[in-house]
């Protein structure tokens, strides 16, 4: 059966055919459908963490519970699920365990670059990197197979390009596995250094094992072309890239297992040919081992380390061909993400930015909040680091800061890390005020249930946290709900808080206006002769009024009628 | 056959999933190799958004990069002149005449072009205008301009009108058929 998938879509088709039983993710771009796909099959069992270290640790416990178990994250997520990954090296498998990690080469969705192959070797993991979306289904089938004959967890690398990019698949049914007999094994399960040394041993000799399954695995294979000069050794959306720019006017090897690499089969490889070119995005990962094994390539001295190759730049930099194209001699304005009309989040930002309060910001679409005309955010760095990074920044700038200072984040990524941030301000004593900006879901990446929520990624009921005891729990006597819809209100109770001697939490509630359930009002309209065309109105950031002849103008098919826009005008125009 | 290659561009929300899955399922029908490449996540949020369809006897990189592509499909004129330099030579233009501001210009930091679309003619690109928006609203919903586009499209293709009938089936969900093959219809009627 032939299917056009999404590579997301086609990975979740390789967990349902290889038998996965349990999965336990934390959405993030571009790794969020393989979660949400998968969890369609009435057969596996999905869920979506409080975040990937949850994640990790419960898929983890479920393979040596005995069931073939996943999780998928974005490449700053494997940074959170560090800890477990390392010592699951260790511990291995009972039943094969599968772990996607997918990397933002270009960061179109992303506040960093990392290479998530050097997690792979840090923990000497095995990982497999598929180069289309067929590929996606047939390496997870077999990472679960390669997971349990070599006792580790394996973990599958994508990009935006492969993730995000519909191809077609051959599809076959499921294969139900029955639950694997759990056996107690400390000396395999606890790892503690008497324990533990002894697994370190077996992770040694089971690299070798690797490198020898490497050197003739299906997963790795060479093109070669009669008559061909040129060697191109690559993997993942770079072999796309490379195919399409050179075609059969080289030869290559296609690596799909990006780690461990082979040595003999690159040695044979490269003797073939009168020079080798490494073809990788980001890091000199293969080129560094081809050195290292006496290979001598080019690659990162043409490619560089930054960004997406393509076909153009390949056939650029080794063909020097460029494409013909034609421009317009206009100047086109760019269009940067925005925050959506009807957005709650609008609100404390222009509170915020009308007060030059300084804002600790965080990963969400509140992150939006730093770009122009709100300009309102100082920092973001990384899930949770909003209430941690005001803490450290309010110690070293005394009370001055503090009355000075927030920070923003959303629900979802409280509930990641950011509640742990909470307690320090709470425990360590700074007077800190944290905004959370409950929208009632994980909005960035198109809408996620999470702990707050009240529904599970199915979408049953489940158990919420309240935030406000929480909150209150952890220490903070402060705790305030505002409508960010009611902008003096919302203004208010910022300016209090800052003001207040303790700290405090704000908990700024109202739905994302792009959830179902939420019922609009009827678009606003501007009557012209009561606007003065002051532009107050355009303050807002709202995508929705723009200047038309003069005059402010709301374009109906975006307004939702949150109505911000008319507490705002002074002149009543807005209606 | 050699590699085709479609570019759907708009704005974040427009809806350029559903066109390219349209356009992706009417091309597996015909037995083609296809490969769709989407843009999920931040960009969405009201951004500039594009979407590459390439298909053929057998695709390799998903994406399209300056000079290469056919078709460029459209929901919003600026979008439209915005990827111009991605257009091959001879390649043709299916535009919506809507305008949407981007913030630089919500907020005075630049202007909106004018005559965008006879500037791309006067550059000799064949440009086909509609008013998607307007003819979407006559079919019951502002939202469905990105299937009425696609009903322009279909007039321009090869492929019969029977398998973007089946493709819409596929595609959109069965409680907003009727009001998608309406914009369709529209759309084929207007390129006429």
């Amino acid at each position: 059966m032939k299917k056009l998938l999404l590579g997301n879509a086609a990975f979740a088709r390789g967990l349902y055919e290889g038998g996965c039983k349990f999965i336990s993710s934390y959405p993030g771009t571009p790794s969020t459908e393989i979660t949400e796909e998968a969890a369609k099959y009435d057969e596996i069992y999905a869920e979506w963490a409080p975040n990937e270290k949850v994640a990790m640790e419960a898929a983890i416990g479920a393979s040596i519970a005995g069931a073939r178990s996943f999780c998928g994250m974005k490449h700053v997520g494997l940074n959170v699920a560090a800890d477990p990954l390392y010592t699951a090296s260790y511990s291995g498998v009972n039943a094969g365990m599968v772990i996607a990690v997918a990397d933002d080469q270009g960061m179109h969705s992303s506040q960093n670059e990392q290479d998530s192959r050097h997690h792979a070797i840090a923990s000497k993991v095995p990982m497999l990197e598929p180069s289309d979306s067929q590929e996606c289904r047939d390496f997870v089938m077999e990472a679960f197979e390669l997971s349990e004959k070599f006792d580790a967890p394996v973990i599958v690398r994508t990009s935006t390009r492969i993730a995000h990019s519909q191809s077609i698949v051959d599809c076959e049914d499921r294969k139900e596995l029955p639950l694997k007999e759990y056996t107690k094994n400390p000396q395999k399960y606890v790892m503690m250094p008497a324990y533990a040394k002894p697994r370190h041993v077996f992770v040694e000799e089971r690299t070798q094992k690797l490198i020898e399954f490497a050197e003739t695995s299906s997963l790795n294979r060479t093109e070669i072309n009669a008559g061909t000069k040129t060697g191109i050794i690559t993997s993942g959306a770079a072999y796309q890239y490379a195919k399409e720019a050179l075609g059969d006017t080289v030869s290559y090897l296609k690596l799909g297992m990006v780690n461990p690499l082979p040595v003999k089969l690159i040695k044979d490889f490269a003797a073939k040919f009168d020079e080798i070119i490494v073809i990788e995005e980001l890091d000199d990962v293969i080129e560094t081992h081809c050195r290292k094994i006496g290979v001598n390539t080019r690659g990162k001295d043409i490619f560089g380390y930054i960004g997406e190759i393509s076909q153009t730049i390949i056939a650029e930099k080794l063909l020097g061909k460029k494409n013909e194209s034609v421009s317009l001699d206009e100047n086109i304005p760019v269009r940067p993400p925005v925050m959506c009309a009807g957005c709650p989040h609008r609100g404390v930002f222009y509170a915020l930015s009308k007060n030059k309060i300084t804002v600790s910001g965080d990963i969400g679409c509140y992150t939006l909040g730093a770009v122009a005309p709100l300009n309102s955010m100082d920092t973001t760095i990384c899930m949770g680091a909003s209430i941690s990074a005001l803490h450290g920044f309010n110690k070293v700038r005394g009370a001055e800061a503090e009355k000075r200072s927030v920070a923003v984040i959303g629900d979802s990524t409280f509930m990641h890390s950011g509640m742990t941030g909470l307690v320090n301000i709470a425990y360590n004593a700074t007077n800190s005020t944290v905004i959370i900006l409950d929208n009632s879901i994980t909005g960035m990446t198109g809408h996620q249930q999470n702990p707050t929520t009240g529904k599970n990624l199915k979408g049953d009921p489940a158990a919420a946290v309240n935030l406000e005891e929480l909150c209150k729990a952890i220490g903070i006597k402060r705790v305030r709900v505002v409508d960010p819809y009611k902008l003096e209100e919302t203004e208010k109770a910022i300016l209090e808080e800052l003001e207040a001697p303790e700290a405090s939490v704000i908990i700024s509630r109202r739905p994302c206006a792009l959830l179902k359930y939420v019922k609009h009002n009827p678009p606003l309209k501007v009557e012209n002769d009561k606007c003065k065309s002051c532009k107050m109105c355009l303050k807002l950031g709202c995508p929705a009024i723009s200047i038309k002849n003069g005059k402010a103008c709301i374009d109906h098919t975006q307004c939702v009628g949150c109505g911000i826009c008319a507490e705002l005008c002074k002149f009543d125009a807005i209606v | 056959m050699a590699t085709k290659s479609v570019m759907i561009v708009g704005v974040g929300g427009q809806g350029s999933l559903l066109a390219s899955r349209l356009l992706g399922n009417v091309i597996l029908a015909k037995g083609y190799d296809v490969k769709v490449s989407e843009v999920h996540g931040m960009s969405q949020r009201g951004g500039s958004v594009v979407t590459y369809v390439k298909y053929g006897e057998k695709v390799f990189s998903p994406v399209i990069e300056k000079g290469e592509a056919d078709v460029i499909i459209s929901f919003e004129q600026l979008e439209a002149a915005r990827w111009i330099p991605y257009l091959k030579k001879g390649g043709k233009v299916i535009t919506s005449v809507q305008k949407l501001d981007p913030m630089p210009v919500i907020t005075g930091a630049a202007s909106y072009p004018e005559d965008l679309i006879e500037k791309m003619r006067a550059k000799g690109i064949d440009v086909t205008a509609v008013d998607a928006l307007s003819l979407a609203e006559e079919a019951g919903n502002a939202k469905a301009s990105n299937v009425v586009l696609m009903g322009v499209v279909s007039t321009k293709t090869d492929f019969e009108d029977e398998i973007w009938q089946q493709a819409l089936e596929q595609c959109v969900p069965p409680k907003f058929l009727d009001l998608n093959k309406k914009a369709f219809e529209l759309g084929k009627n207007a390129a006429k």
